[in-house]
């Protein structure tokens, strides 16, 4: 944690009210959003017990499986999430454009995907589990299941993963995302709480947020966000509700565990609206549109390879796929990282104080300061900026700007106050700087030492080519006879 | 100091643990409760709460704050199901998972059931029957391979007797005792939930702690317990059991370090004022009788040092943090924040030095600098 996010924690328990982290959102946030709220039965793996979904906020689905361990009652729930998911996701798949590539076949993107919200972390994590045991199921032969059921895995599962990405906005998880835009006056830990989250960073009007937070965390009047039940409801309400129907498998029986979850899930249902509206007030920061960019363009692919026919995901992923995915992500942490500091002076801010960043004023500029001789003369500008920030930078360490994004400058060296810089990329062929690429004495800059440059991808053998110190060519996937038998208890 | 003044400075140390607890039995240790002593060891209320054997519970339930946990009976009864269907039929499920895992040969399988000796028996007595047949049949070498049911452990807390009872130990052909742990989360595709999988084996490390005490106490080598547990979990979304070895070295470390230090109590103890007491004084009802009040200025004679995972592992928690937040301690914002403030102990402390107004002690100029150069970017932007 960065110094100035410790401070604005305790600027936060000092004032009782949250502080910004954050002058602009920094993930895309879609005008239609499907909000997923998950419960799960206590003590089980992946044993859902109900369900609150939609995409309006007036008219949330309630699902329930109002025996959580009858295996046929969960298929049916997974059959009925489908319902409700599926056509959401198909809607968006109609709508493309066509990207064109230099050096390549162009492509056809959907000009939007879907965004899955759910409250924390822990919901993300059961949407994978759940993606993890339907995407097997098979529509034929024993234990047959609706066809939606596996399609649906396949899709919660291509979430779950997305996820893992920084800085895409497939799947967004409420306290997370809450947390990267405020600072609150308490920890992380109790920051996992949504209520409470919420509370300190929009309190009912009269209260504060330390007062709201401390009312968040009585389970009767906010109950959990869930996955998991508050244990004093499961004992008191809820196990004599399953055992009511348990006894009787009465529609009457069922509408008491309907009505038990639903008062558990409304509260959170209207808590996750008020947590998007709190996002939707943020402008969103510059990077966000390439970042959602590259979310559709993945959305597409996974939409085609589904409609190809394509195996589900294997539980494991293979040598080369674990190594690319590892590069992939890698990729996506220091150009989310970079883009977010660019976007944002208040990120820039931990970068300055540690000394990777620092900004100033340009005292002075030699724009059409060249170097080489002949065809081999380039632009190599110097810029010397005063700054009071603490640089710690040494000579040579490339730099990049917020304001001229498509330059790179060279530490030259620091002498007191004064950074001299050279631009070293970005500049162009003439031998004469146009006017205002070069920044002039008097103008305000910021320099770092984050890039966001485009990487190639990792270069990686072909699947069929895993040399055998890492186990060699991985077998061709069959879906294996006993996958759709596998028990869900 | 010669042997008897230290039993007699023992003796004094557990009676003044006694008057500390008042008139009710020392609140006993099980395996989860001392797995969890390492959870946060620089706390002095909680070690001489514990050291006591004070019910931490009862006594945060009468001070008004109390304890946010509850277990939620579904997953007990998860537990207690998938525990019965280890053990089914003489453990049949469990020794086919040996065999697979520890290569156990089939013919030396064998089931005794240490807690089948008849009546009710009492801690100490069924202590002691499961030390005589582990005795004998650690002396009976490398002999038949069996597992050992419903054993009965003990190891010292602060001087106080703590019996525990493992699942089941198995004792295996190469002559090493193997302790088996079941837990009923699930363990997907070779993947547990971290926090789950760390607590088991802290669970676990306390079990072999114990049995390496015993084997010693009989005169057999403690080496002859394995640091390698056998944990059994249902596997994928199944109820179908399958077992792995997880090592617990680390955790081993971690308790012997923990149970070294309680024993160390007496020096903590001994700085309380005299006539200190937790107790609650209940009357024949059980309804303490003890005015809160009073009961809190006990409680506050003990330094605490609060930190957020306390809510997740100490019944007192909630009074703690509202102690820490009455005295605007850094520890409420959790170990990050206080070390990205380089140990400043107060919030007000630490505003005074990023707007300037208080002066840096010693030691503090680096902190301090940082700390005001963040405030005048955070006006400057926000």
């Amino acid at each position: 944690m960065s110094t100035l996010a410790a401070l604005a924690r305790l600027r936060a328990l000092r004032s009782g009210s949250a502080q910004r982290l954050a002058t602009v959102r920094h993930c895309h946030l879609s005008d239609r959003p499907m909000v997923l709220i998950p419960l799960r039965l206590a003590g089980e793996a992946a044993a859902p017990l109900a369900a609150m979904v939609g995409t309006d906020p007036d008219h949330p689905r309630l699902l329930v499986v109002p025996q959580p361990r009858d295996r046929d009652l969960r298929f049916a729930f997974a059959a009925e999430l489908a319902e409700v998911m599926l056509p959401y996701i198909e809607s968006l798949q109609k709508a493309t454009e066509t990207v064109e590539r230099r050096g390549a076949e162009p492509y056809e993107r959907c000009l939007d995907a879907p965004q899955l919200i759910v409250p924390n972390p822990g919901a993300a994590a059961f949407v994978r589990l759940l993606g993890r045991s339907t995407r097997f199921r098979r529509a034929e032969g024993p234990f047959a299941v609706h066809p939606s059921v596996p399609l649906l895995g396949r899709w919660l599962t291509f979430f779950g993963q997305r996820a893992g990405y920084p800085g895409s906005s497939l799947l967004l998880s409420a306290t997370e995302t809450l947390s990267a835009h405020w600072a609150t006056g308490q920890s992380a830990l109790e920051d996992a709480n949504l209520a409470s989250l919420a509370g300190w960073i929009d309190p009912p009007p009269g209260s504060t947020g330390a007062a709201a937070a401390k009312e968040a965390e009585d389970p009767l009047i906010w109950p959990p966000a869930g996955p998991a039940t508050d244990p004093g409801f499961d004992a008191e309400v809820l196990a004599p509700a399953i055992r009511a129907y348990e006894e009787t498998r009465s529609d009457q029986a069922a509408e008491r565990v309907r009505a038990a979850v639903r008062s558990q899930l409304e509260p959170t249902w209207r808590l996750m609206w008020r947590a998007i509206g709190l996002l939707a007030a943020l402008p969103a920061g510059q990077g966000c549109a390439g970042r959602w960019e590259a979310d559709r363009a993945s959305f597409t692919s996974f939409a085609a390879q589904i409609a190809e026919g394509a195996p589900p995901q294997p539980k494991r992923d293979g040598a080369v796929g674990a190594a690319a995915r590892l590069a992939r992500m890698e990729r996506a942490r220091a150009s989310y990282d970079a883009q977010r500091a660019y976007d944002d002076p208040l990120v820039m801010a931990g970068y300055r104080l540690t000394g990777e960043a620092f900004t100033g004023t340009v005292v002075s500029a030699e724009p059409d300061r060249t170097e080489g001789e002949g065809r081999g003369r380039k632009l190599r500008p110097l810029v010397t900026v005063r700054t009071t920030d603490p640089v710690r930078l040494a000579a040579g360490t490339r730099l990049g700007t917020p304001e001229r994004r498509g330059q790179q400058a060279e530490l030259v060296a620091i002498e007191g106050e004064h950074v001299t810089l050279k631009i070293v990329k970005g500049m162009g062929r003439g031998t004469t700087a146009t006017p205002g690429a070069v920044p002039e004495a008097g103008e305000r800059v910021c320099y770092a030492a984050l890039l966001d440059e485009f990487q190639p991808p990792a270069a990686l053998p072909a699947p069929e080519e895993t040399p055998w110190t890492h186990g060699g060519p991985p077998p061709e996937h069959e879906p294996s006879e006993d996958e759709p038998e596998e028990e869900w208890s | 100091m010669n042997k008897d003044e230290a039993k007699e400075r023992r003796e004094v140390d557990l009676d003044r643990l006694d008057r500390l607890r008042g008139a009710v039995p020392p609140r006993p240790h099980d395996a989860r409760a001392i797995a969890a002593l390492a959870a946060n060891p620089g706390c002095a209320r909680r070690s001489v709460l514990d050291a006591a054997g004070i019910d931490k519970d009862a006594t945060a339930t009468h001070l008004g704050f109390p304890a946010p946990f509850g277990r939620s009976p579904f997953a007990i009864t998860r537990g207690n199901a998938f525990e019965a269907l280890v053990k089914e039929s003489g453990c049949a499920e469990l020794l086919r998972l040996l065999r697979e895992l520890l290569g156990l040969p089939v013919a030396e399988a064998a089931y005794t059931d240490l807690g089948d000796i008849g009546g009710d028996p009492s801690a100490h007595l069924r202590h002691a029957h499961t030390r005589t047949l582990l005795d004998r049949a650690a002396r009976d070498g490398a002999g038949a391979g069996t597992l050992y049911d419903h054993p009965l452990l003990r190891l010292e807390i602060a001087g106080q007797s703590a019996y525990l009872e493992p699942d089941v130990v198995a004792f295996l052909h190469g002559g090493r005792f193997h302790i088996v742990e079941i837990k009923s989360f699930a363990v997907i595709d070779g993947q547990a939930e971290p926090d789950k999988a760390a607590a088991a084996a802290r669970q676990a490390a306390v079990y072999v702690l114990a049995l390496k005490t015993m084997l010693e106490e009989l005169g057999h080598d403690p080496g002859r317990v394995a640091h390698d547990v056998v944990l059994v979990c249902p596997e994928n979304f199944a109820n179908r059991p399958a077992a792995a070895l997880v090592d617990v070295r680390r955790q081993l470390a971690v308790l012997r370090r923990q149970l070294a230090r309680m024993t160390r109590v007496g020096t903590l103890v001994d700085a309380l004022p005299p006539g200190l007491t937790f107790d609650l004084a209940p009357g024949d009802d059980g309804v303490p009788g003890r005015p809160a009040a009073e009961l809190r200025e006990a409680v506050r004679a003990v330094e605490a040092r609060y930190a957020p995972d306390c809510l997740s592992t100490c019944d007192l928690c909630f009074f703690c943090r509202d102690e820490a937040a009455g005295q605007e301690s850094t520890d409420l914002l959790g170990r990050q924040v206080r070390d990205a403030l380089g140990g400043v102990a107060t919030v007000g402390e630490a505003l005074g030095l990023a707007d300037g107004s208080r002066e840096p002690g010693e030691g503090q100029e680096e902190i301090a600098r940082l700390l005001r150069l963040a405030d005048r970017m955070y006006a400057e932007l926000s």
